[in-house]
């Protein structure tokens, strides 16, 4: 356990960016995370003292009231039945508190919901297939899948405006340390909103079970300096590059079909079906989160997805390792 | 032992007097209340669906107002309710015939039902699957008349078994759950023909 | 007693049955207590089958990355797992006690329909197995056999025929579709007996509580069950018709489908845990030797429960985007159900202070219920909280959650309701040694599974993910829940060894080993099949109690 933990951490620590795995809501980097975690902590404080209050009276019950070796087999305790008092004492102090709870999370509701978040540097549609992610920047004319980058908010002044949206089943957009749950939900638009207030690397999942590959449908939220994530998205938005030295790894990815369900911009590949390649090796992971994006790694995933994320709906090419190298050569140079 | 014996003679006044409702009853009544749940959630479906029809027929276009088939299925209520009156009063003459009124126009309202159908299908070319309006329509209608149906042979075996002659006024409870059976039908199709034909248009 | 037109003394003979003659004896019942003991048995068989699934996904889950089953079967797995235990373990127990108990408590000598009961039982072993044949037929014609794989909740549009090929969603639908008629004609079967047969002198002040729950319970399933039925229909109708309701491509609704079926999902929950609370209330009082503190206010609560969980079903939607208002109501509604729940649990609490508690197996059970289920509840009102939810939602946490109230709750009350009237049923007790090492086993394995779980959810970990990364901080919580799955394995398979062994070899029972109150005591163990042979006139609502103490009986207080 401890050395793939090891490995995976060595394999795909990106320099400068703190990687935040562990997504404990605990622990919140954004405005609504942060908001919920109060109201998290404040529930916990009721609940807890409800918790050791009645606990307690139980487990007092039980030890005080047990029978005893020396008692007389057939000597019944008094009868009592029940008392008036005491039922509407325990009926309305919960009523009570119940209130309590409910005004306060109905002021954190509309907070969270009707308050009009910080105005949005970035607004990212987010799109889900099975089992990926399709994140879309129409202001910067970006389209990428599986890595949200963002800017970094520190004074709630870049926020990340988020519309979700699916092409097939019901997903969940969930990275627990920025913000939770929101459904993705065919022939329906939502909206989120997330302000990461550090620079880092925030992983998720998506919440909604979704069918075969559910748990590989993985999410990155790369949160950079705004003046890094401006010229990533400048980057992102140029064209594919066309490097003549793989020429022929190009002819031949045109002529298989990967083309139909992917787009690589600037070339004939315009299908729509799987992740946009235009910028491929940019991203940190392949498969929506599964591996790692290095040369052996695409060329396996390349080679048969099944294998790696078995029920996916990328087929295996059957490609010959001649054929293989030169697509994956092509694909390597997709920066 | 005094005491016991005040408890016995109580125990068997306890006996003597102690009713409960018929069973038949409490079935027949909670029977239509889960059927009640049951519609609610159609219902509920057809309304959420008005107007949401990506194409067409809409029901504005293709939709007529079955007034006749109202009319026999409500005036239907009634008359099963003097047939069971008459059951009551063991006149079994007028019994049939107001058996045979109800079962008519029961069929009445069946075969209006049939023919809107066979209109919107083959002349109108909606279907269950053309659109949400047929998507909703024909499970909600269909679902009223799949019950008028269920009713209709209850009600033809009573009357089989009737003109057969076998002592029918034997069996008033079943009757009388047989007819609150049948209003409950009525009730729901003036919550149908609300929702469908008036509010859906 | 004119109005009973059963016989009062049926010829009793002593000679040996053959097989067949069983069998057939079995299989043509209409007997309340031999449909109940079977509507148990093959709710107990459902539950040994979906618990060794349990143990699967926990040894798949035990370490990150492992291959123990493959993602399809995982998903199959999980599936079956959670509608099996709802639909073909949940539900049976509330029919398979309802109509043995009912009956007996209220002095009656069958239900009110039993041929329809007969009819309820075996149409809901039929939706049992056509759910199970998807197996060898889910393919469809032709295809390889598979199970469904859409979750017990089956989101549209992961349902309509072009995310879920083959035959194995139109298994689920009808499966669940054909028991649930099932359920609701032993609903208003039980209704109906309730009302009409009770004997003489048992008003509805003095019915026991336990009758007092099941008649709510089946309320509940009569008002939920068909919003269920409608939505499968529906369901049905989208994959073999080509209707819409739930078909996203033409303008139909994913969301439609969470309201109808949570509308049925949510006072689902309440239905399971019904028979919990019934046996509780009659199990608490006998063994610390009071009656039940509160009997109005228990009453109340548990109407208050049926009618109010009605309207909560949406706090299992607030992450589709409903607007703050409806996430605010149904927030609200949700939190108030956990007050009529926590008059519930201060009765019970209070009905033992001042008694003489003897702490059988059974009590034990109901103690662990106690404490287990106020976390449940507790928890509850951390999901109830919206803004909080939105967290914790779909996540392990959520799985934590409800098995405190199924497993915590809900099996454990079972299980005191088995040990308590095991002796009834089979005329035999059941080994209390062993059911000390059943208690001690469950309740610690339980507990390792399951209060480690919240922790993953915590961190981030969703529900029904097949396998997870060794790097999410989750592997070790993990390790220890599925150790406690194991653990559990063993603790039913004590009880399961104790049911047989005391079957041959247990003591003897008598007619009331646990100086009980309520009238199934009153007859011999087992009943026989006409129950009693003078039906009994009762004055308070222990009627025992006043038989045994005829110098301080109750209806001198009631």
């Amino acid at each position: 356990m401890l050395k793939h933990a090891l490995i995976a951490f060595l394999q795909t620590n990106v320099p400068g960016l703190p990687e935040h795995r562990v997504a404990n809501i605990f622990k919140p980097l954004a405005s609504p995370g942060a908001s919920e975690k109060e109201i998290a902590l404040l529930t916990f404080a009721i609940t807890g003292a409800i918790f050791v209050v009645v606990a307690g009276l139980i487990v007092y019950t039980m030890w005080r009231f047990r029978r005893k070796a020396g008692d007389d087999e057939h000597q019944e305790p008094p009868q009592v039945y029940g008392s008036n008092q005491i039922e509407i004492a325990w009926t309305v102090i919960p009523i009570l508190i119940v209130f309590v709870l409910i005004g306060v999370s109905a002021r954190v509701i509309a907070s969270v919901e009707n308050a009009s978040p910080p105005p949005a540097t970035a607004k990212v549609t987010l799109v889900g297939h099975q089992w990926w992610w399709e994140v879309d920047y129409p202001q910067f004319n970006v389209r990428t899948a599986n890595e949200i980058h963002v800017p970094v908010s520190r004074n709630g002044n870049h926020a990340t405006y988020l519309t979700l949206e699916s092409v097939d089943v019901i997903h969940s957009f969930w990275a627990p340390q920025l913000a939770g749950k929101m459904d993705l939900i065919p022939n329906r638009q939502n909206f989120t909103w997330i302000d990461p207030s550090e620079p880092g690397v925030y992983f998720g999942n998506c919440a909604e079970y979704c069918g075969t590959q559910h748990a590989n449908m993985l999410l990155r939220v790369i949160a950079q300096e705004p003046d890094d994530f401006k010229s990533w998205a400048v980057t992102e938005a140029k064209p594919a590059v066309d490097d003549p030295s793989v020429a022929s790894g190009k002819a031949m990815y045109q002529s298989l079909s990967c083309v139909n369900c992917h787009t690589i911009r600037g070339t004939s590949s315009i299908g729509q079906f799987g992740p946009d390649l235009t910028h491929l090796m940019s991203r940190q992971t392949i498969g929506a989160g599964m591996l790692t994006n290095t040369p052996e790694h695409l060329r396996a995933w390349v080679n048969d997805p099944q294998v790696i994320k078995p029920g996916c709906l990328m087929p295996s090419m059957n490609l010959t390792d001649r054929e293989l190298n030169q697509v994956v050569g092509y694909l390597e140079t997709l920066r | 032992m005094a005491d016991n014996d005040v408890l016995t003679a109580d125990a068997l006044t306890l006996e003597q007097h102690w009713a409960l409702p018929d069973r038949g009853k409490v079935g027949i009544i909670f029977l239509i209340i889960t059927e009640t749940a049951l519609f609610s959630i159609f219902v509920a479906a057809y309304l959420v669906y008005i107007g949401k029809s990506l194409v067409g027929p809409y029901p504005k276009d293709v939709l007529d107002v079955p007034i006749l088939a109202t009319i026999c299925l409500l005036s239907s209520s009634l008359t099963v309710y003097l047939a069971e009156h008459a059951l009551s009063k063991n006149e079994l003459g007028r019994f049939k015939f107001w058996w045979i009124v109800t079962i008519c126009l029961g069929l009445e309202f069946l075969v209006a039902t049939g023919l809107e159908w066979k209109k919107l299908i083959y002349e109108d070319h909606l279907t269950i699957s053309t659109n949400l309006f047929g998507s909703t329509f024909y499970p909600l209608v269909g679902l009223h008349a799949s019950h008028v149906t269920v009713g209709m042979i209850f009600l033809l075996i009573v009357l089989a078994v009737t003109l057969m002659g076998f002592p029918i006024q034997t069996q008033f409870r079943r009757v009388l759950f047989l007819s609150w059976y049948w209003h409950f039908v009525d009730a729901v199709w003036v919550v149908v023909f609300t929702v469908v034909y008036i509010i859906g248009r | 007693m004119a109005s009973i037109d059963y016989p009062l003394e049926y010829p009793r003979e002593d000679k040996a049955y053959s097989f067949s003659e069983t069998l057939y004896s079995w299989v043509a019942t209409v007997d309340h207590k031999r449909l109940g003991l079977m509507y148990v048995v093959s709710a107990l068989l459902f539950l040994v089958i979906a618990g060794a699934m349990a143990v699967v996904i926990r040894l798949q889950l035990m370490f990150p990355e492992s291959h123990v089953v493959a993602p399809d079967t995982f998903n199959r797995l999980f599936t079956m797992h959670g509608t099996t235990m709802v639909f073909l373990v949940g539900m049976p127990m509330v029919a398979g006690f309802s109509n043995y108990l009912v009956p007996l408590m209220i002095g009656a000598r069958d239900m009110a329909f039993p041929r329809m009961n007969a009819f309820g039982f075996w149409i809901f072993l039929f939706g049992g197995l056509l759910l199970y044949f998807s197996y060898i037929g889910g393919g469809g014609l032709g295809g390889a056999g598979s199970a469904p794989d859409v979750g017990w909740f089956a989101y549209a549009p992961l349902t309509s025929k072009a995310f879920s090929r083959g035959a194995a969603t139109d298994y689920w639908a009808l499966g669940i579709l054909v028991s649930g008629v099932g359920s609701i004609a032993s609903a208003i079967n039980v209704i109906a007996t309730t009302v009409s047969l009770r004997c003489p002198g048992m008003t509805l002040s003095k019915m026991p509580i336990f009758v007092w729950v099941m008649l709510v319970d089946s309320w509940l399933i009569l008002i939920v069950l068909p919003p269920l039925n409608a939505a499968q229909i529906m369901l049905l109708m989208d994959r073999h018709l080509g209707s819409n309701f739930f078909e996203t491509q033409a303008g139909g609704s994913a969301v439609l489908w969470q309201h109808f079926f949570w509308i049925f999902g949510h006072p689902e929950v309440y239905v399971l845990i019904f028979p919990a609370f019934a046996i509780l209330s009659e199990v608490i009082p006998v063994f610390s030797r009071k009656p039940i503190f509160g009997r109005a206010a228990m009453v109340g609560a548990v109407v208050a429960i049926g009618f109010i969980s009605l309207g909560v079903w949406a706090h299992h939607m607030f992450a589709v985007g409903m607007t703050a208002w409806s996430n605010t109501f149904f927030a609200a509604a949700s939190m108030l159900v956990g007050v009529p729940t926590g008059i519930k649990i201060f009765n019970w609490t209070a009905t033992m202070y001042g008694g003489r508690i003897r702490y059988s197996t059974a009590m034990m059970y109901c103690c662990a219920f106690l404490l287990h289920f106020l976390v449940a509840g507790l928890t509850g009102i951390m999901l109830a909280v919206a803004p909080f939810d939105w967290q914790l939602h779909d996540s392990y946490f959520v799985v934590a959650h409800f098995h405190y109230t199924l497993i915590g709750g809900l099996v454990f009350g079972l299980m005191a309701g088995m040990y308590y009237w095991f002796p009834k049923v089979s005329g035999k007790l059941l080994s209390e040694s062993l059911g000390k090492w059943n208690f001690w086993l469950f309740v610690i394995g339980f507990n390792m599974t399951f209060f480690t779980l919240h922790f993953a959810g915590f961190l981030g970990m969703p529900r029904r993910i097949y396998t997870y990364a060794p790097d999410r901080g989750w592997d070790t919580i993990n390790f220890i829940a599925s150790v406690g799955a194991l653990v559990q394995a063993v603790a039913v398979a004590c009880f399961a060894w104790n049911v047989l062994y005391s079957l041959k070899k247990g003591e003897p029972a008598g007619d009331d080993p646990w100086d009980g109150w309520t009238l199934e005591w009153a007859t011999t163990s087992p009943p026989p099949e006409y129950n009693f042979e003078r039906l009994p006139v009762v004055r308070s609502s222990r009627p025992l109690w006043d038989l045994k103490h005829p110098q301080d009986p109750d209806w001198k207080y009631e």
